[in-house]
């Protein structure tokens, strides 16, 4: 690999530090362990994490994996109040399933709390992948490591751009119903028909802005032939290493889970 | 591929009809660009122009984003116009739509990424690309938190990057507030006193670019091309015939009929509203900022008001707020005066009806207000709501459709109308009540934009009326002509406050000052 001036100094990539994009910007700020592992084997280790725990029910097991998930938070470098806000959202499911299983399921709190426990354990890695990723960070991994096909990938990642320009249309719709004297007020029936004719109005701007922003990719050669990458999205020792330590951990899970005897296939 | 100099172009008897219409956009165009010569494209608003540019851009055919059906020949070095990335570059109006990554330098390397270039021969162009435009940022700056004449910077970075050697811009400053069409137009100017490219342009404000240029196409409606020439010669030849058709011409600003306003008690007061940013979605999602700090504004009867400001000033915030659709996290807005008497409660919590009775409001993008499936049904919608009467209501109707120039248009879709047809729909929807139900005060967001002379001049005297019938209008603007020949009262928004210019030396309650004509 050549010390290529794209490279983002970030990945930790030796040649990396003198040849930051931004020019003769200070060191960028040390970033957490989870946020410099190469985004690709954050999704391979959450997809790994899935197949193992998916077929299987077994609290003890999905308790290990769920508590090393969360032993990673500190190491995320994500914000707490950030951490706060998906975490409300997130242990609310965690909870509401626990819930369910344990008034209608026939198998006691205990395997309640192994429901909920499997479920969030299952649930978190995907959390952490997103919430540690950068949106760029995370398109180029997909392609250069994962080989994923490049339209998809950057498509979502442009089409990322524009979520903040929908929220500010979605508002803009909402104030001017009001200006034409449209409110539901206690009225179900026209919240809905409201609603429903904002939802239309929004669909039809979005799929212009899209149809807008596609040409405009395709005006830069976007799709004609093979590409070049501007970055390099590097794959590090500590990478592999923590494809490994995953791996180990979900055998650890599952032998523990054996061990103590609660470990059982799904549907079995 | 070849690189530098610039690409000719060759138009003959060159038609385009897009698919699923009837008509054709362009028919019968001939024409012949040599290599780096500037042309300025023209032509009234529905002419084609943009079409034009994209089918040199090579967008359009079979496999492309726009489909349709060509006629003659087009010819770029002499080859038919089709997709050849890094030959021709295209620069549109909105850079919102144009920018595809969340950094700037990554957003310059999109193209390159896309020719295939070698990663090592990317970073050195896209820094020079970026220095060229005079980005003032590092590559590393996120282009979500740019101005949009930074934003359109960066696209013509991105462009320029790839080396085109036919350069394309269409209205590239039309989406910009003064301050960005500023800083594009100036890097337009050292771009073509520069680049090598052949340079074709198509731009509504002609007197902003014409000395960028040294030749003017302009298309003739039917097909075919109207005039063909440098630019003093085709402004003297056909000058009067463009400005009719509403192009803005240099020295031939549109001159509207404008009765001075009668002045008039306050309608309308802000008291020390401050609002923020709204809550941003996502996990990366920063704080709220302020917006307004404790904006104070009065509003004033018979009285034509402007909001002025930066893009991002919070002249559309303070709009809604006096609109009564929006309420300040802390501060008011409270009717006065003879709008009291209807209800004294602050503007924002009047019920929808009521508040739409009064107070009617005209947003930026038209289709935002659009709640019909028919243009009809939308001029409809507001008198049937006042409790008008069904025969009424449909001569009513029908005498706003005659005067709006949109009988022919009545059951269409509004949202298929064009840019001048929507802008006309949404200021009569806001009046639609009826003669003697239009509401007490209009306020209208960018009410201007990127209309052409002929809208321009209706709608400044539509609204000259509704002030010498002693109604307040209100608007979010950044036209100077408009501040020139409409406005009594400019507030100027800055740092989230309000302030009177100087310029401004007229109060709120005042009389207007007589229309400045000439």
């Amino acid at each position: 690999m050549s010390a290529s001036p794209g490279t983002r100094p970030a990945h930790g990539t030796p040649h990396g530090a003198e040849a930051r994009p931004g020019g003769p910007a200070a060191a960028p700020p040390a970033r957490a362990f989870l946020a410099r592992t190469n985004p690709a084997a954050k999704v391979l280790a959450a997809v790994i994490t899935t197949i193992a725990l998916l077929p299987v029910l077994d609290p003890v097991g999905s308790a290990v994996v769920l508590a090393a998930g969360l032993a990673l938070l500190p190491f995320s470098g994500v914000r707490a109040r950030v951490l706060l806000l998906v975490g409300g959202p997130f242990l609310l499911m965690g909870a509401s399933i626990g819930v369910v299983n344990w008034l209608f399921g026939d198998g006691g709190p205990l395997l309640a709390v192994g429901a909920a426990v499997r479920l969030m354990a299952i649930a978190l890695p995907g959390v952490l992948v997103a919430m540690t990723s950068d949106p760029t960070d995370l398109a180029d991994a997909l392609v250069q490591r994962l080989r994923l096909p490049e339209r998809p990938a950057m498509g979502v990642l442009a089409a990322l751009r524009l979520i903040p320009l929908l929220a500010a249309q979605w508002r803009m719709l909402t104030l001017a119903r009001r200006a034409r004297g449209m409110e539901a007020g206690r009225n179900p029936a026209a919240a809905v028909a409201i609603f429903a004719g904002k939802a239309f109005a929004l669909l039809v701007r979005s799929i212009r802005t899209g149809t807008m922003l596609a040409m405009a990719m395709d005006a830069r050669g976007f799709g004609t032939g093979e590409r070049s990458h501007a970055r390099v999205s590097a794959w590090r020792a500590a990478d592999t290493w923590f494809l490994v330590g995953t791996a180990v951990l979900l055998c650890a899970a599952h032998a523990l889970g054996i061990a103590a005897g609660t470990w059982q296939m799904l549907f079995s | 591929m070849p690189k530098g100099g610039g690409a000719a172009v060759a138009l003959t008897d060159w038609g385009w009809r897009h698919a699923g219409r009837d008509s054709w956009a362009l028919r019968g165009v001939t024409f012949a660009i040599e290599p780096g010569e500037r042309v300025l494209l023209l032509g009234a608003s529905g002419a084609g122009k943009s079409t034009l540019l994209h089918a040199l851009a090579g967008l359009t055919g079979d496999d492309n984003s726009i489909a349709g059906e060509q006629q003659g020949g087009m010819l770029v070095d002499g080859e038919p116009a089709a997709r050849r990335p890094g030959r021709v570059g295209l620069v549109s109006q909105d850079p919102e739509t144009q920018l595809v990554m969340a950094r700037a330098g990554d957003d310059a390397a999109f193209g390159l990424e896309n020719l295939a270039v070698p990663r090592e021969r990317i970073w050195p162009r896209v820094h020079e690309a970026l220095a060229e435009v005079g980005f003032p940022y590092g590559a590393d700056r996120s282009t979500a938190a740019l101005s949009g004449g930074e934003k359109q910077r960066l696209v013509i970075a991105g462009v320029l990057a790839m080396g085109p050697r036919l350069l394309l811009l269409d209205e590239p400053t039309a989406n910009l507030d003064p301050e960005g069409a500023l800083l594009v137009r100036d890097l337009l100017a050292r771009t073509a006193a520069r680049t090598e490219a052949t340079l074709v342009l198509v731009e509504h404000r002609v007197a902003d670019v014409v000395d960028l240029v040294d030749r003017v196409i302009v298309l003739a409606p039917g097909g075919g091309v109207l005039a063909d020439g440098a630019p003093g010669h085709v402004f003297a030849a056909h000058g009067a015939r463009l400005a009719a058709q509403g192009v803005w011409l240099p020295d031939r600003a549109p001159d509207p009929e404008v009765p001075p306003g009668p002045g008039g008690p306050v309608l309308i007061e802000a008291r020390e509203c401050r609002t923020r940013t709204p809550v941003e979605l996502g996990a990366a999602a920063g704080p709220r900022h302020p917006v307004l700090t404790g904006a104070t504004a009065a509003v004033a009867a018979g009285t034509a008001t402007a909001l002025t400001g930066r893009n991002g000033s919070g002249k559309s915030t303070l709009l809604m707020l006096l609109a009564g659709l929006a309420r300040p996290d802390s501060g008011t807005v409270l009717p006065c005066g003879p709008l009291a008497e209807v209800s004294g409660r602050p503007l924002w919590r009047w019920q929808a009806r009521r508040l739409a009775r009064h107070v009617g409001t005209v947003f930026q993008h038209a289709e935002d207000q659009f709640v019909t499936p028919t243009v009809r049904d939308e001029l409809r919608y507001a008198p049937l709501r006042a409790g008008m009467a069904g025969p009424d209501i449909e001569s009513w109707v029908d005498e706003l459709l005659e005067r709006l120039r949109l009988t022919a248009l009545a059951d269409v879709h509004p949202f298929t109308l064009s840019g001048g047809e929507k802008r006309r729909l949404s200021v009569a929807t806001a009046l639609s009540s009826g003669p003697a139900h239009a509401p007490d005060v209009l306020l209208l967001d960018e009410p201007t934009f990127g209309q052409d002379t002929t809208t321009w001049t209706e709608l400044v005297e539509l609204l000259a009326v509704l002030r010498e019938q002693g109604r307040a209008i209100v608007m979010a603007t950044h036209d100077s002509l408009l501040l020139r020949r409409f406005t009594d009262t400019e507030l100027r928004i800055d740092q989230g406050r309000v302030a009177v210019p100087d310029t401004a030396a007229r109060t709120g309650a005042a009389p207007a000052r007589k229309a400045d004509r000439r």
